[in-house]
C-alpha cells in the first residue's frame, strides 16, 4: 500500500507537511507500505488530504487529517485494517465535489507525484509531444486547435489557433514562445496549482506549442509569490533536459527549444502581455501600443507568442484525444472545459474544472454546496479586478465567454468569489478600485487619475460622506476610464464598479440617501447598541471593547457609549446571548 | 566601488560578484538580480543599487524605476519577521481587514513599517493563493489560515514569546 499526501500550498498551509513528516517519523524499516506526496487535489475545504492506494486504486481518501491521525493511519495500513481510520473517510457526499468535474487542465493534480518525471510518462505524458514532432507538421498542430476551439483561458478568451498561427507567419530565425503564470487575480489560483502538481504538462503543451510558431526558446514568467511553483517547475525543466525533452535534437528529432524561468516581482499590469514582455526585458511592466502585435514584433523585438499556463494544460490532452473530443464539450462559442477557483463565503471551496455550458448555480450550488453558515447567496464575482458581480437571479446563466460577458462580468482566469448578505456590495467595488487605482501603471492619464477619482468618490459613500450626482459622476468616469485607457487594466477597471450600480443601486442610494449600509459592513454607517432585555450583564463585551466604550455593573445591563465606540464589532463576536444590536 | 557617496552603513558588495557575473551580462536580467539582491541583503541599500548600477551599465534613475515600480522590492531593511497579509478578494469577503487591523494595532505600526525592536514588518500583499483558507497571513514563507482578529494577535505574541521580548 502507497500512503500519499496532498503538498499544494494549500494543503501545506492547511498542515500537510507536519502530517507527512509525523507519519514518517513513525515508519520502520520493517513497514512494506511506502508514503509518497502528491499536489494539489483541489478539495480545499478538506486539506490536509491523505490518500491510500493499492497499486494505482485508490483505496480510501482521508480528509481533515491532523498529525496527531498519523499513529492511526500508520497502525491502519500496517495491520491492514483500515477500520481504523474510518471517522477520516471523505464522505459520499464531499466525494461528489470531484466526480461531478471533468477534468482536463488539472488531468493529474493530486494523482501523479508532481516532481516525478517517470509518474507522468505512466499516465501518458509526452506521448502528444512524440506524436506531435514525428508525425505531424506545424501547420497540422495549429489546425488540430483550431478545430478544438481552445482559447486563451488568462482572461481575454482570445482564439489559441490565430495566435499561434500569426506567430507562426511571422518571418524571423529567432521566435519566443512565452508562459504567462503571473496569476495576478486576487482570487484564481489554477495556474498555481497546475505547476505545482503537474509541471511536465506545462512543459510538454508549450513544446507542441514552440514546434506549432517554431521558437526555439520558452519563458515561463511566474509570479514570485509562488516559490513551490518555481521550485516543482525547476526540478521538471532539469528532468527534461536530462531526458532529451528539452535542449538539442529533442527525441532524436530536428526540434530543439530551450526553457527557463523569470520570476515576476509583482504588478498585476504585467499580466498584460506587452506589460509582460517589458517585464522580461528587466523593465518597469508598462503596456505598450499594439500594432505592432508580439506574434511581429514581442520579446527583444523579435515574435513572440504568450498563453496563459492553463491554456497550456490543455494542449497534450488535445493532441492524444483530438481536437474534436474536446469541441464535443462546451457551448458554440466556448469549447472544452473551464477550471474555477471556488472561494469565498462557499461551503466547498477549491478547485472546479467543468465543461462550458454549465450554469453559475450547477457550479456554486451543485458542487460548491451552496453558502456556508446558513446564509444568502448575495453575488458571485468573476473575473477579479476586471470582471463583475452577477447577482442572484442570474444564477442560471450558462459558463460561455458570450453569455458571461453579457452580465458584465467576465470569465477572465476563473476566480469565483462568492458573496453571501454580510458583503456590502459598494464596499465591494471600492476594494477593486483600491487595488486598480495601486496596480495602474500610470502611463495613461484616464486610468491613473480616473481610478482614483473613483476610488476617493467610493470611499467617501461607503463613509457615509455620498453626495446626490455620486452615482452618476461614477458611472461618467467609468465610460472615461473605459474609452481612455490603452490596455486591458484600465479597460475593464471599472467593471466591478459598472455591475455593482447595475445590480446594487440600492446599496448605493441606501449609503447616499440614508446613511445606512445594508450589508451592515461599513463601520461607519454603524451603530451598536445594548439589549437591556437580553443582556446578563457577564461583563465579557466590556472586557473585550478595545476602546472602553463599554459600561455597567456585574449582573446588570451594560450601556455602549457612541461617542467612544470605534464600531469593531468584537463586542457581538464575544456576547454569547446575542444582545448587542447592530443597525 | 561604489561612487554614491552616501552616508549611513555600506553593505558587503562583494556577496554580489557571483550574481553579477552570472546574470550581469544583459540588463534585461535587472528584474532577476535586483531579487537575488534582495535575497542577499534583505532589501536594496542604495550603496548596492549604485553598484548594479555601475556594473550593468544602468543608470540609477532606472533602477529606482525599477524598483519602485514592482511591490516585492523593499528599499528598507525589513524585520525578523516578516508579515505578509493577504488583502486579496477572498480574504476580503472573509475579514482580512480586521484580521490585519488588529494585528496592526497590537504591533503599533501602520503597513509597510518595521516594529522598533525590529522583530515584524508588515506588508499587504495582493494575494498568496490560499484562498480557500481565507483570511491568511504568512510569516516567513509559513501560511496560516482561517484567522479571526484574536488568533492572528496570538500568533504574533507567541513568535514574540519565542523571542523573548
Amino acid at each position: 500500500m502507497r500512503i500519499v499526501i496532498g503538498e499544494g500550498s494549500c494543503g501545506i498551509a492547511a498542515g500537510a507537511g507536519k502530517v507527512h513528516k509525523a507519519i514518517e517519523a513513525l515508519m520502520t524499516s520493517d513497514d512494506s507500505f511506502t508514503l509518497g506526496s502528491t499536489g494539489c487535489v483541489g478539495m480545499c475545504f478538506l486539506e490536509p488530504i491523505v490518500d491510500l492506494y493499492e497499486g494505482k486504486t485508490l483505496v480510501k481518501r482521508l480528509v481533515k487529517v491532523n498529525e496527531n491521525d498519523a499513529e492511526a493511519i500508520v497502525t491502519a495500513v500496517r495491520n491492514n485494517d483500515l477500520s481504523l481510520v474510518e471517522k477520516l473517510v471523505i464522505s459520499a457526499e464531499d466525494e461528489e465535489f470531484l466526480s461531478k468535474q471533468t477534468r482536463i487542465a488539472l488531468r493529474h493534480c493530486g494523482i501523479i507525484d508532481p516532481v516525478s518525471l517517470d509518474d507522468y510518462r505512466e499516465a501518458d505524458g509526452y506521448e502528444a509531444l512524440e506524436k506531435v514532432l514525428k508525425t505531424m507538421t506545424p501547420e497540422q498542430v495549429i489546425e488540430e486547435i483550431k478545430i478544438s476551439g481552445l482559447a486563451g483561458r488568462g482572461g481575454a478568451g482570445f482564439p489559441t489557433w490565430f495566435k499561434w498561427n500569426a506567430a507562426r507567419q511571422s518571418q524571423s530565425d529567432v521566435k519566443y514562445l512565452i508562459c504567462n503564470a503571473d496569476e495576478g487575480d486576487p482570487g484564481a489560483f489554477m495556474d498555481r496549482a497546475v505547476i505545482e502538481s503537474d509541471p511536465h504538462s506545462l512543459i510538454e503543451g508549450m513544446l507542441i506549442g514552440a514546434y506549432a510558431i517554431g521558437a526555439s526558446e520558452m519563458i515561463v514568467y511566474v509570479r514570485a509569490e509562488y516559490p513551490l511553483a518555481i521550485t516543482h517547475l525547476e526540478i521538471a525543466i532539469e528532468q527534461a533536459k536530462k531526458a532529451n525533452l528539452l535542449g538539442k535534437n529533442i527525441l532524436g528529432t530536428s526540434f530543439s527549444c530551450d526553457m527557463h524561468i523569470k520570476a515576476g516581482a509583482g504588478a498585476f499590469v504585467c499580466g498584460e502581455e506587452t506589460a509582460l514582455i517589458e517585464s522580461l526585458e528587466g523593465k518597469r511592466g508598462m503596456p505598450r501600443l499594439k500594432p505592432p502585435f508580439p506574434a511581429q514584433k514581442g520579446y527583444m523585438d523579435e515574435p513572440s507568442n504568450i498563453n496563459n499556463v492553463e491554456t497550456f494544460a490543455n494542449v497534450a490532452w488535445i493532441m492524444n484525444n483530438g481536437g474534436e473530443a474536446f469541441a464535443a464539450m462546451g457551448t458554440e462559442n466556448s469549447k472544452g472545459t473551464k477550471v474555477f477557483a471556488l472561494t469565498g463565503k462557499i461551503r466547498k471551496g477549491g478547485l472546479v474544472e467543468i465543461p462550458m455550458g454549465k450554469t453559475l448555480r450547477d457550479v456554486i450550488y451543485g458542487i460548491g454546496g451552496g453558502i456556508r453558515d446558513g446564509k444568502e447567496f448575495k453575488a458571485v464575482q468573476m473575473g477579479g479586478p476586471s470582471g463583475g458581480c452577477i447577482p442572484k437571479d442570474l444564477l442560471d446563466t450558462v459558463i460561455d465567454y458570450k453569455a458571461l460577458a453579457a452580465t458584465g462580468a467576465i470569465m477572465g482566469s476563473g476566480g469565483m468569489v462568492v458573496m453571501d448578505e454580510s458583503t456590502c456590495m459598494v464596499g465591494m467595488a471600492k476594494f477593486f478600485l483600491d487595488f486598480t487605482a495601486l496596480e495602474s501603471c500610470g502611463k495613461c492619464v484616464h486610468c491613473r487619475i480616473g481610478t482614483q477619482r473613483m476610488q476617493e468618490i467610493l470611499t467617501r459613500i461607503v463613509k457615509g460622506e455620498g453626495k446626490q450626482g455620486d452615482i452618476e459622476l461614477l458611472e461618467e468616469l467609468c465610460v472615461a476610464v473605459k474609452d481612455g485607457a490603452l490596455c486591458g487594466l484600465g479597460q475593464t477597471a471599472p467593471n466591478p464598479v459598472l455591475t455593482t450600480i447595475r445590480y446594487f443601486r440600492n446599496e448605493y442610494e441606501a449609503h447616499i440617501n440614508d446613511k445606512k449600509c445594508p450589508a451592515k459592513e461599513c463601520a461607519e454607517l454603524l451603530t451598536y447598541s445594548i439589549d437591556a432585555d437580553k443582556c446578563k450583564g457577564c461583563t465579557l463585551c466590556a472586557k473585550k471593547c478595545p476602546a472602553k466604550a463599554i459600561s455597567g455593573q456585574v449582573k446588570s445591563a451594560h450601556i455602549i457609549n457612541p461617542e467612544i465606540c470605534i464600531r469593531c464589532g468584537q463586542c457581538v463576536n464575544s456576547c454569547r446571548f446575542g444582545a448587542i444590536n447592530v443597525e | 566601488m561604489c561612487n554614491c557617496n552616501c552616508e549611513g552603513p555600506k553593505s558587503d558588495l562583494s556577496k554580489l560578484d557571483s550574481v553579477l557575473s552570472e546574470y550581469g551580462d544583459s540588463s534585461s536580467n535587472l528584474i532577476t538580480i535586483l531579487q537575488k539582491a534582495q535575497n542577499i541583503y534583505g532589501y536594496l541599500p542604495k550603496d548596492v543599487i549604485y553598484y548594479i548600477s555601475e556594473k550593468l551599465g544602468v543608470t540609477p534613475a532606472d533602477i529606482m524605476g525599477v524598483a519602485t515600480f514592482y511591490s516585492q522590492f523593499r528599499l528598507t531593511p525589513i524585520g525578523k519577521y516578516l508579515i505578509m497579509s493577504c488583502q486579496g478578494t477572498a480574504c476580503h469577503v472573509n475579514g482580512s481587514e480586521r484580521v490585519l487591523s488588529a494585528m496592526k494595532e497590537y504591533l503599533g505600526i501602520e503597513s509597510g513599517e518595521t516594529t522598533a525592536d525590529g522583530l515584524f514588518t508588515l506588508e499587504e500583499v495582493a494575494c498568496l493563493g490560499c484562498c480557500s483558507l481565507a483570511p491568511v497571513i504568512m510569516i516567513n514563507g509559513e501560511a496560516y489560515g482561517n484567522l479571526t482578529p484574536d488568533s492572528a494577535v496570538e500568533v504574533l505574541k507567541n513568535i514574540r514569546q519565542k523571542e523573548g521580548k
